[in-house]
């Protein structure tokens, strides 16, 4: 068994030895799951840091053949692109199991269906053959409606009407894809007589204009509506507000960037000049995510709505990351994934502590809470900072070189250039919601009704710690996270240079 | 002279009698009666086709056999799930059942 | 040593951030231990800072045109490569001296001032992280760099003001300075992204070098001028030059030596320094520098106008420090590195010492802040009097003080560059600023005495920083005396400007003097009675005692505009994009529920459409094609 089938299966095993402990050892079934999470994010920490950065290319990669007369093989590997977000995910499904310590509710069931909805994001990002990607982005469906159904809250709307959102959009999407994939792979054997699913193969295979603009616009509207792009983004804040803790620290964190993944792997690298031709109105719709959402999370009164609207904001920003079609604005938008599903996890894992405890979640009714949880004020804080972000932090890098490379495609194009300015005034409104939202659940004068409220104890400081620790790590040497990221990102651009420059079809003449 | 389209009418006859009633009897008994009567016309076309068309070969009426078993192991099952239906709902009645629909 | 400071320079920031590491993690619990490292690592780095000065100034010329540089990589790809190091060359080794040397007594004196807080350990980790980031800023390399520092000491500033965390006044004030400068960053981030597509570098030296070759790069100077005018948005914010100046005075929310610190060495600064460090790019873009001088002489007079008729202490020294930072920023317009360093240099000594003294002032009051209220201070508090007297006398530019040399340098270069109207702004300045100044000393230190206050001069660890300070404001400004002295080695292009004529400096003089009498005159002596003066003024005294409805005027924008239109898209989302979506999702289900209809339950109907579809289907094929209906009707051929 190679090391990438093992970050999956290691939740999975963790799964299948909760099945079998009575389901009163709440104790047992926690450490057990903590114990499988912890074992994939050694294994994946081993794996980023043996990851032969000279070499390049696939690494640590299984191949196994499954269904040869459809050219449908288990095959697993990992580049500069996918290894941060195998990490991301293996940090986050480490955190989103001790965030969730307090599950008092069928806590056996819980973590069974977390190990799962980890094992399968993980898989999508280790996958090679899209067959098998699209097995493991199918299975991550199933738990997190049942989760929402079961251990979910309802607020402003039900939490079976955002389950059912949720899930809804995200089987539309993934119609969506699944069409572009049958589409793709139905094509390609057409024109080479051989049938594959592997991405590399696909990707060496030329597809005609017309083919690459209609086949990218069905991939690129279910991978969109999973990074949350305008108008399809709605899902997002009710979805996230109606679930449970660890739910909305993997969903933001890591299973929306499996759109923004699967946009650059799939799309870009397989569908260039689609790309280049959808281009400007992706461009166009992520400047609506970037502004209108923030000044959306500006009105709000509930903490996980306000996280919820910047979470699509700042999909936005990727989403400009991977129009702006150069290389630094790709490797951005890859960092900034990552950045943003750490901010974001420990963000939604600071609220559900707050909200397990006082099951308070409006603004209005919460302040001064740095009296009482110091150590969350700091988990919050420093959530709110990398969200806003400072440098210093995870996300000012990504943000930097996505701005970078959005002004350098918008060199000699008005239109481009005012839609980056506005994606860039952008962090003035972030900062001022962040920072109302900082001011006004921390700060302020003690409140008596709150006395009680304990502050994190040892499990629940596990999030904090592993999170911030990567925010500030991640912040301060960047190159930790950019140079691997580059390492992915400038094969393939170099790869799909040429097509970029000769293609001349180009959407909506923006 | 009775030939092989004698036994086709017959069939057919005697299948759309048995898709009448099993259209429209109410009481269930008598709508697996009116099955067994169509599984029964098959047999006469399966028996009468390899009479008339390969008089060499047996196979219609080795058909005509696996027919009659299933036949027989259906009427057993159906008889079994309406004396089910009718201990539940004291009725043999078709019209009272519409648990099909949500 | 000097030797190993230099080369080990990035030490000078590294240790007061170890400080902060260590007591955020460690030391937290004990609050003698904490102040203990965070004072050991700040006079470490001072003593650093020393030893580089010493290099960089001992070494004569080497080091003026060409600076000593290194530097690691931060991150870098294919068309972007930032590294973080060390520029050290006379500006930044000033700098450094003037930051570990302020930041030192800041420390020593909040030993005493923060004495008994709750919060004594974070307040020094803050302090620590606050001139860690300021000291990085000061040695970057490139904007990039500077512009990480830059945010981390909006992040420090947005904690200390903030420190009380439980005011609401504090907790507001805190935001509020975070987003002004962040408005300004916004203007600066662009400015840097411009540079880096066009020029392909963000490293000070060889910017500087091929800044002025910019039509090779394809842009014209209007693009140039743009540049320099977006990069100057961020100083405009961070220097609290109008119209982003709102969050200077509601900055004194901190605990006092954070204020000192804030406006005299760290933070407002930072925007000044960065244009200074730029200042090839305006030389170039002479109308963007043309902005900028404006800017500041605008700035500096404006602000001065608000600081006239102010009550609270703090509020009137920090639109004084609004209006020195606009005099700065008038100096660097005017193309003069010299002038502007060095009004930088002495105003980080009186004003470091003036917000320190009112510190002392508003410690012994316990929370009073009105000058109104107080009165005769100098009895009980001498030593806490006659230094702020010191600061007095310096901001106003009296010779021999610090601020008098300094002060010169920038008429004179106003005057020699051309913009005598400037150089007439800067002069009714110095007149308010002598007057506003001292308005607030007469009725602090002199008259009567009153009797509900019970004032007692502070303990030790207060009153050192106040002598050293004032120690500095009256010897600071002599380094420009020399012949090799300040202008020989902060300078950039411009000639050293020789001496003021006598008229000029006869003309700054009665200015001051002028200044300094009225007050008297109105304040201490009450010849002139200050409520008729008021009346008379009328609608000007109110403007300016409500500081021109300025930041009205901001909440207006934020609270009405900004947030109505984030409630109008919250409407939309809601009903507009959700209703689309809810809509389709109803629009199925009452589809479905029309449908459903068609569902009997009963088996004989579903048999009955089954076999009635197969007749319909076997007669269509054997009309449509008898040969494929044949098949299934089991003939054919």
């Amino acid at each position: 068994m190679g090391l990438l089938t093992a970050l999956f299966l290691a939740p999975i095993i963790g799964a299948l030895i909760i099945v079998f402990i009575p389901k009163d050892e709440h104790k047992t079934i926690k450490s057990v799951a903590a114990v499988a999470t912890f074992a994939s994010l050694a294994i994946c920490l081993y794996v980023y840091f043996a990851y032969d950065q000279a070499a390049g290319g696939l690494q640590f990669t299984e191949f196994i053949s499954w269904l040869p007369d459809f050219g449908i093989n288990y095959s697993m590997g990992v580049d500069g692109i996918s290894l941060p977000m195998a990490l991301l995910t293996a940090l986050i499904g480490f955190s989103a199991i001790y965030a969730s310590w307090n599950i008092e509710k069928r806590p056996k069931e819980f973590f069974i269906l977390l190990l799962i909805l980890i094992a399968g994001v993980m898989g999508t990002f280790v996958a090679q053959d899209l067959f098998i990607f699209f097995l493991f982005y199918e299975v991550v469906v199933i738990p997190i409606y049942i989760m929402v159904l079961i251990w979910g809250s309802t607020k402003r709307v039900s939490k079976e009407y955002a389950g059912m959102k949720l899930t809804i959009y995200l089987l539309i999407g993934s119609a969506f894809l699944l069409a572009g994939l049958i589409a793709l792979v139905v094509k390609s054997q057409g024109l080479t007589g051989n049938w594959s699913f592997e991405i590399s193969q696909l990707a060496q295979v030329k597809f005609d204009d017309k083919f690459q603009i209609v086949t990218f616009a069905l991939m690129a509207l279910g991978f969109t509506s999973l990074l949350s792009m305008w108008p399809f983004h709605s899902w997002s804040p009710d979805g996230y507000a109606g679930a449970p803790t660890a739910v909305s620290m993997i969903h933001a964190g890591v299973l929306k960037k499996i759109g923004g993944y699967g946009l650059i792997r799939i799309g870009l690298f397989i569908l260039p000049v689609g790309a280049k031709f959808w281009a400007p109105w992706i461009i166009g719709l992520a400047v609506m995510n970037v502004a209108y959402a923030a000044l959306i999370a500006l009105a709000q009164k509930d903490l996980k709505y306000v996280v919820g609207y910047s979470s699509v904001s700042h999909m936005g920003y990727v989403l400009i990351g991977v129009a702006s079609l150069n290389i630094i604005g790709v490797n951005g938008a890859v960092a900034n994934m990552f950045a943003h599903g750490v901010m974001s996890a420990l963000f939604f894992s600071m609220i559900g502590y707050v909200y397990d405890k006082t099951h308070v979640r409006s603004i209005p009714d919460l302040g001064g809470l740095a009296h009482q949880i110091p150590r969350i004020a700091t988990g919050f804080m420093l959530a709110g900072m990398a969200s806003l972000g400072l440098p210093g932090l995870v996300s000012f890098v990504p943000e930097f070189t996505i701005f970078i490379g959005t002004w350098k495609a918008a060199q000699g194009n008005p239109a481009v250039m005012v839609a980056a300015v506005l994606a860039i005034s952008g962090i003035i409104i972030t900062a001022l919601y962040t920072l109302r939202l900082l001011a006004n659940t921390l700060f302020g004068p003690r409140r008596e009704e709150y006395d009680w409220l304990p502050d994190a104890n040892v499990p629940e400081m596990v999030p904090l710690v592993v999170l911030g620790f990567v925010l500030i790590v991640g912040g301060m040497f960047p190159f930790l996270l950019m140079d691997m990221i580059n390492n992915g990102v400038e094969p393939l651009m170099t790869h799909i240079g040429p097509v970029l420059e000769a293609a001349s079809k180009i959407g909506g003449n923006l | 002279m009775i030939g092989l389209g004698h036994f086709l009418v017959l069939g057919a006859l005697l299948f759309c009698i048995g898709l009448y009633g099993a259209l429209t009897k109410r009481n269930a008994v008598a709508v697996l009666m009116s099955i067994e009567l169509m599984l029964n016309a098959v047999n006469i076309n399966l028996v009468a086709f390899s009479r008339y068309l390969t008089p060499d070969y047996i196979a219609g009426q080795v058909f005509a056999v696996f027919t009659i078993i299933v036949a027989a192991a259906e009427v057993a099952v159906g008889l079994a799930i309406v004396i089910a239906i009718y201990r539940d709902r004291l009725s043999v009645e078709l019209d009272d059942f519409d648990w099909l629909k949500w | 040593m000097i030797e190993f400071a230099m080369q080990k320079a990035w030490l000078i920031p590294f240790l007061p951030f170890l400080s902060f590491v260590l007591i955020g993690l460690i030391t937290k619990r004990s609050e003698k231990l904490s102040a203990f490292i965070s004072i050991a690592c700040i006079l470490t780095s001072f003593v650093l800072a020393i030893l580089v000065a010493v290099g960089i100034f001992g070494a004569g010329e080497e080091f003026i045109e060409k600076s000593f540089e290194y530097s690691a990589r931060w991150f870098s790809m294919p068309g972007l490569e930032i590294s973080m190091g060390v520029k050290l060359d006379p500006v930044s080794s000033m700098m450094l001296f003037v930051v570990t040397l302020v930041a030192s007594l800041v420390q020593i004196y909040s030993l005493g001032y923060m004495h008994g807080d709750p919060g004594f350990s974070r307040f020094f980790a803050y302090l620590s992280l606050f001139a860690a980031s300021m000291l990085g800023l000061v040695i970057a390399t490139n904007l990039l760099q500077m512009f990480v520092f830059w945010e981390l000491v909006g992040l420090c500033s947005y904690l200390l003001i903030g420190y009380y965390y439980f005011k609401v006044s504090a907790r507001e004030a805190a935001k509020k300075a975070f987003m002004t400068t962040r408005i300004g960053d916004f203007g600066m981030l662009l400015g840097i992204l411009f540079l880096q597509i066009v020029f392909g570098t963000l490293n000070f030296t060889e910017l500087a070098e091929i800044v002025p070759k910019y039509a090779d790069y394809g842009i014209t100077l209007g693009t140039l001028n743009l540049i320099a005018i977006l990069l100057f948005i961020g100083p405009v914010g961070k220097s609290g030059q109008f119209p982003l100046h709102v969050w200077l005075p509601d900055a004194m929310e901190g605990p006092t030596p954070v204020s000192a610190l804030i406006h005299a060495a760290t933070m407002v600064v930072a925007g000044v320094y960065l244009v200074g460090r730029t200042l090839f790019l305006y030389k170039t873009a002479t109308t963007a520098a043309e902005v900028v001088a404006y800017v500041g002489g605008f700035t500096a007079f404006f602000a001065a106008t608000i600081a006239l008729t102010q009550i609270e202490m703090k509020r009137i020294l920090a639109y004084s420090t609004v209006s020195q930072l606009g005099y700065m920023i008038m100096a660097l317009g005017v193309g003069s590195l010299t002038a502007s360093m060095f009004q930088l240099f002495t105003h980080a000594f009186f004003k470091a010492l003036m917000f320190l003294g009112a510190g002392s002032v508003l410690h012994a009051m316990h929370g009073k802040v009105n000058v109104w209220d107080f009165g005769g201070l100098r009895k009980k508090m001498p030593y806490t009097a006659w230094t702020f007297v010191i600061g007095g006398l310096a901001i106003a530019g009296i010779w021999p003080f610090a601020g008098f040399y300094s002060k010169d340098e920038i008429l004179l270069e106003a005057f020699n560059t051309g913009h005598t109207g400037l150089f007439w702004l800067a002069v009714i300045t110095a007149a308010m600023t002598a007057f506003y100044m001292w308005r607030m000393i007469f009725l602090t230190f002199f008259g009567e005495e009153k009797a509900e206050n019970h004032p007692h001069e502070s303990p030790f660890s207060m009153l050192l920083p106040l002598f050293v300070l004032a120690f500095l404001s009256v010897v600071g400004g002599w380094v420009a005396l020399p012949e090799h002295g300040w202008g020989y080695y902060i300078r950039l292009g411009e000639h050293e400007a020789g001496h003021a004529p006598a008229w000029m400096i006869a003309t700054a003089t009665t200015a001051a003097v002028g200044g300094i009498a009225l007050a008297a005159a109105m304040y201490w002596k009450k010849i002139i009675s200050y409520e008729a003066v008021g009346k008379a003024a009328g609608p000007l005294y109110t403007l300016s005692f409500n500081k021109y409805f300025i930041d009205e005027f901001y909440l207006w924008i934020n609270h009405t505009i900004v947030d109505g239109l984030g409630r109008l898209l919250y409407w939309v989302d809601i009903y507009v994009v959700d209703g689309i979506v809810n809509g389709l999702g109803f629009f199925t289900k009452e589809a479905g529920a029309v449908l459903r209809h068609t569902q009997t339950g009963r088996l004989q109907n579903y048999a009955l459409i089954l076999f009635a579809a197969v007749v319909v289907l076997v007669l269509y094929m054997y009309f449509k094609s008898p040969a494929a209906a044949m098949i299934v009707l089991g003939g054919g051929n």
